[in-house]
């Protein structure tokens, strides 16, 4: 709750235009959830910055007045990052999503962070170049969300995440100062403050720039569609690609809910009737991509294939690659809401998990749509419930719970790609000791020392928030991580 | 601020006549898939001017948390309802049908200060009255040919006039009209019978492209009956929310082309073509009409989807042309006709065809939006001339009069010289060896 508000609007206004600021209730609604609906914050005001000078001014402004503030990027994510918890200041950064500069001799690029991601790929696409990382949401997402949660995607097997894509970012730290970390080169000489920044789900500073590394796109290209009666044969199928010594560029699994809601949405060309597809894709020299496409054939008729389809060309790649990657956006043709998981487990646990998440859902009574990326076991089982059920998402939370706990046994994590966020700081006791979080918040604190810039995040807190849906207290979640 | 919202209060802020539906909204994930394609996001850059952050303020007024405030219908308003949400949204939300209901419940329930509403009554009032347009165009014509329009604009006087100096400068020439035959016959194996409808902009701004599409239909084996009868078909009513106005014009147009006794009802404008075809919806509470609405609706062919599939190249002539190819909203999003138009520009023999960057990113016409409002149409505007001379074409396609009006507008601001023209007018023209001359 911000004191004096009119005044502090007036003076944002004088930073950015009358254009720039939201500040009356029936419009900030919008901005009251990102891609994870379970949790709402509302924010007092929202600022739509253009600039990397406007950013410098609102932090000033906030840090002077001591207003909790936090970076907006394209409102895709899913672990409710982007929320002000402690209401305050919403700097938007979708309004800065240019593209500065194209060196395509060295293979970078230069984007203002709200680029969306698949932008910069269609920009430099005609040249022969790409950029990586390819979050699902990548036709949405902003890059500078991506840096901000170190965000996967399916061609994380072979290429990682987007830590292994960013060379250099340029921030507003919260004292109002522009810094440069890392630059072009791979590695910039001192310590590496670029990759302890990457993934800071800004908590650190406020990006205002980022230079990427393009690749050259690869000479061929396979992609196969695989199908299986059950999930445990195409997990089985992920083992055997991998224990040959293979490096897809992507092993991406769905299982028959996921498969439906996909087809109902998309049409992708998926079976309705399949207990999972798997498509795996290969990329590189032709005459590698050629020799591989074989032996993928032999380890998945090992375990019971159904079928193999290869992609005859570009067009029907692109097609089941936008059916995998609207998995999520589609849960809308099966069910009213989705909470998403967001666990990673040992690879080779992937069939133990799955018995146990079927077993949640018949416990619970919710339905759930797995989809993974089980090239590197990022598993995103989606519970399907119904918010106007009295107590449905709470249930949903509570199994939600369950399911992180079962991969933790496993030897698994809380988050692949997510980033922990509002949704997943009461998990982090599961993963770290008291004083393991102590360490990282001192590193935070190097960056953001009064902890106004995105408050309430990553780390347990005893304070409660805003409570609206989920953001307050989880007491059943408390309980059940208690109980480890 | 900064405070829960209030919980479901179940005192609803819309009326029970026809409100949103909500199992559609319901559809909706909040992934934010629409975000990149929603033109008043790229170009206002806030989220309550795209689909999610609509669809959001939509269902917090009809679950009692918000009310009809002015910034409410602004945001509604300002949608163009280009329906390119729809073709990227994974989860199937129909936002054009509860948008269409989200301002009929606007219409009904909100005050427009007087002098706003004093326009947007103007303006639907005469591009549904066939009346009125036809004694508009004639004055216009008139005004045209008398050289006051070269007055007026050299003049500076068009600026007093407001939104009303800005129509002025959509006019195209408006060329003589010819009446079109009541019946048109089949030239060759005759492979139907179809009704033309003339369309409202299309019969008085464009008659020639109404000419061109008989011509083009009767050529490929189709007898062309253009009732005399028919009136508007009410989709410019239907999208800006005065929907029982709407359904009025949705009903006589049904018994028209009943009457007709026709296999299926041709529609060169898509607009027109996309309302059309949701008969069945607007009229799905209506219990005299209801079926006949479904059975209407399937017959509503565009054009170019009748004409795709004939077999053209025999009879066709070389036309030494550049061309591009814009998709008119209603007709890509709307309707999903985005292959055929192209498939037969390709076939006539000298027409190059170069694809437009963002060609189903609109063009600020949308329907009457360019009139009601005018600036941030513009900016779409701006855009489209950009990419579409990026492309070096003579000649871009457009199957929507709204769009050609619109796009014609744009081009001779910044002074090109590239025609505008419909599919039906160029395939017309490799008929005829020539397309038609600038009127």
């Amino acid at each position: 709750m911000i004191q004096d508000k009119a005044r502090i609007i007036r003076e944002i206004e004088q930073i950015v235009g009358p254009k720039g600021v939201v500040h009356e209730e029936d419009e900030l609604r919008v901005y009251e959830t990102d891609g994870l609906t379970i949790f709402k914050a509302m924010p007092d005001v929202v600022v739509l910055a253009s600039t990397a000078e406007h950013v410098a001014e609102l932090v000033k402004l906030c840090q002077r007045e001591k207003i909790p503030y936090v970076p907006r990027g394209a409102g895709t994510g899913l672990s409710g990052g982007a929320l002000p918890l402690d209401g305050g200041v919403m700097i938007g950064m979708n309004r800065m999503n240019r593209i500065l500069e194209v060196d395509y001799d060295n293979k970078r690029a230069v984007v203002e962070p709200g680029m969306v991601n698949v932008w910069l790929t269609n920009a430099v696409g005609p040249r022969g170049y790409y950029y990586a990382p390819d979050p699902a949401s990548q036709i949405a997402c902003s890059i500078g969300g991506n840096v901000s949660e170190n965000s996967g995607g399916v061609r994380t097997p072979k290429y990682g995440v987007t830590t292994n894509h960013i060379t250099g970012v340029e921030v507003i730290l919260p004292n109002g100062e522009l810094v440069s970390l890392g630059g072009k080169t791979l590695d910039a000489p001192g310590y590496d403050l670029l990759g302890v920044f990457v993934g800071s789900e800004g908590t650190f500073a406020i990006i205002t720039k980022v230079i990427v590394r393009l690749m050259r796109k690869p000479e061929a290209v396979k992609t196969l569609m695989t199908v299986f009666e059950n999930l445990e044969d195409a997990s089985n199928t992920v083992s055997g690609v991998v224990a040959a010594g293979i490096v897809p560029v992507s092993m991406e699994m769905m299982d028959n809910n996921s498969i439906v809601a996909v087809e109902k949405g998309v049409g992708a060309g998926y079976p309705t009737d399949a207990g999972a597809v798997l498509v795996i894709e290969v990329d590189g020299p032709r005459a590698e991509v050629e020799a591989l496409v074989d032996p993928i054939r032999d380890i998945c008729k090992k375990n019971n294939v159904r079928e193999v389809r290869l992609a005859k060309d570009d067009a029907e790649r692109a097609l089941l690659w936008k059916g995998r990657k609207a998995a999520f956006a589609a849960m809308g043709q099966i069910s009213p809401d989705y909470y998403v998981q967001d666990a990673v487990i040992p690879r080779t646990k992937l069939p133990q998990i799955l018995q146990q998440i079927s077993k949640f859902s018949e416990e619970y009574g919710l339905r759930v749509a797995n989809v993974f990326h089980a090239g590197d076991g990022n598993l995103h089982p989606l519970i399907l419930y119904d918010s106007r059920n009295e107590g449905e998402l709470e249930k949903a939370d509570e199994m939600g719970s369950k399911i992180m706990k079962a991969c933790i046994s496993m030897g698994g994590s809380i988050t692949g790609e997510h980033g922990v966020g509002r949704e997943k700081r009461e998990y982090m006791p599961l993963m770290y000791t008291d004083d393991d979080m102590e360490a990282m918040k001192k590193v935070k604190r190097v960056f953001n020392p009064d902890g106004i810039l995105n408050p309430g995040k990553i780390f347990p807190t005893t304070t409660p928030d805003v409570k609206v849906g989920l953001a307050g207290q989880r007491p059943i979640v408390e309980k059940v991580v208690g109980q480890m | 601020m900064g405070q829960p919202t209030a919980e479901k209060t179940g005192a609803r802020g819309f009326d029970h006549i026809d409100p949103p539906d909500t199992e559609i909204y319901l559809d909706c994930v909040h992934c934010g898939f629409c975000l990149p394609t929603c033109p008043t996001y790229l170009v206002l850059g806030n989220e309550m001017d795209n689909p999610r952050g609509r669809i959001y303020l939509m269902r917090a007024v009809d679950e009692g948390k918000a009310k009809i405030t002015d910034r409410f219908v602004e945001h509604m308003n300002l949608c163009v309802l280009c329906r390119a949400c729809e073709t990227a949204c994974p989860s199937g939300v129909k936002f054009g049908f509860i948008m269409e209901a989200a301002r009929g419940q606007i219409e009904r329930n909100y005050q427009y200060p007087p002098k706003e509403r004093r326009f947007r009554k103007f303006i639907l009032d005469t591009f549904t009255d066939l009346g009125r347009m036809s004694t508009l165009t004639s004055l216009l014509r008139f005004y045209q040919k008398l050289g006051l329009q070269k007055l007026a604009r050299s003049s500076g006087v068009l600026g007093f006039f407001g939104r009303l100096g800005k129509m002025e400068a959509l006019l195209p020439p408006i060329p003589d009209r010819q009446e079109l035959p009541e019946v048109m016959p089949a030239k060759g194996e005759k492979r139907g019978r179809v009704g033309l409808l003339m369309g409202c902009a299309q019969r008085f701004f464009l008659p020639q492209v109404n000419e061109a599409t008989a011509r083009v239909l009767a050529e490929n084996g189709f007898e062309v009956v253009i009732p005399k009868d028919q009136a508007c078909c009410g989709s410019l009513l239907v999208h800006e929310g005065e929907r029982e106005r709407g359904k009025g014009f949705a009903r006589e147009t049904i018994d028209v082309f009943e009457r007709a006794s026709v296999d299926f009802i041709v529609v060169n404008a898509a607009g027109c073509g996309s309302v059309m075809k949701e008969y069945w919806e607007l009229l799905h509470n209506d219990p005299v009409y209801r079926e006949r609405a479904e059975a209407f609706s399937k017959k509503v062919r565009d054009a170019s989807e009748l004409i795709a599939q004939a077999d053209l190249n025999g009879r066709l002539r070389e036309l030494k042309l550049k061309v591009t190819y814009h998709d008119a909203c209603h007709l890509a999003h709307g309707q999903k006709v985005r292959l055929q138009p192209r498939k037969i520009l390709k076939a006539i023999p000298g027409v190059q065809l170069v694809e437009l960057a963002e060609s189903d990113f609109c063009c600020g016409s949308a329907g009457v939006y360019n009139l009601l409002e005018p600036d941030v149409a513009q900016k779409f505007l701006d855009r489209k001339i950009d990419r579409i001379k990026e492309t070096g074409a003579e000649v871009v396609v457009s199957a929507n009069p709204g769009c050609t009006f619109q796009i014609e507008k744009g081009l001779k601001e910044q002074g090109l010289n590239i025609r505008v023209l419909h599919p039906m007018e160029v395939l017309d023209g490799a008929y005829q060896g020539t397309i038609p001359p600038q009127p």
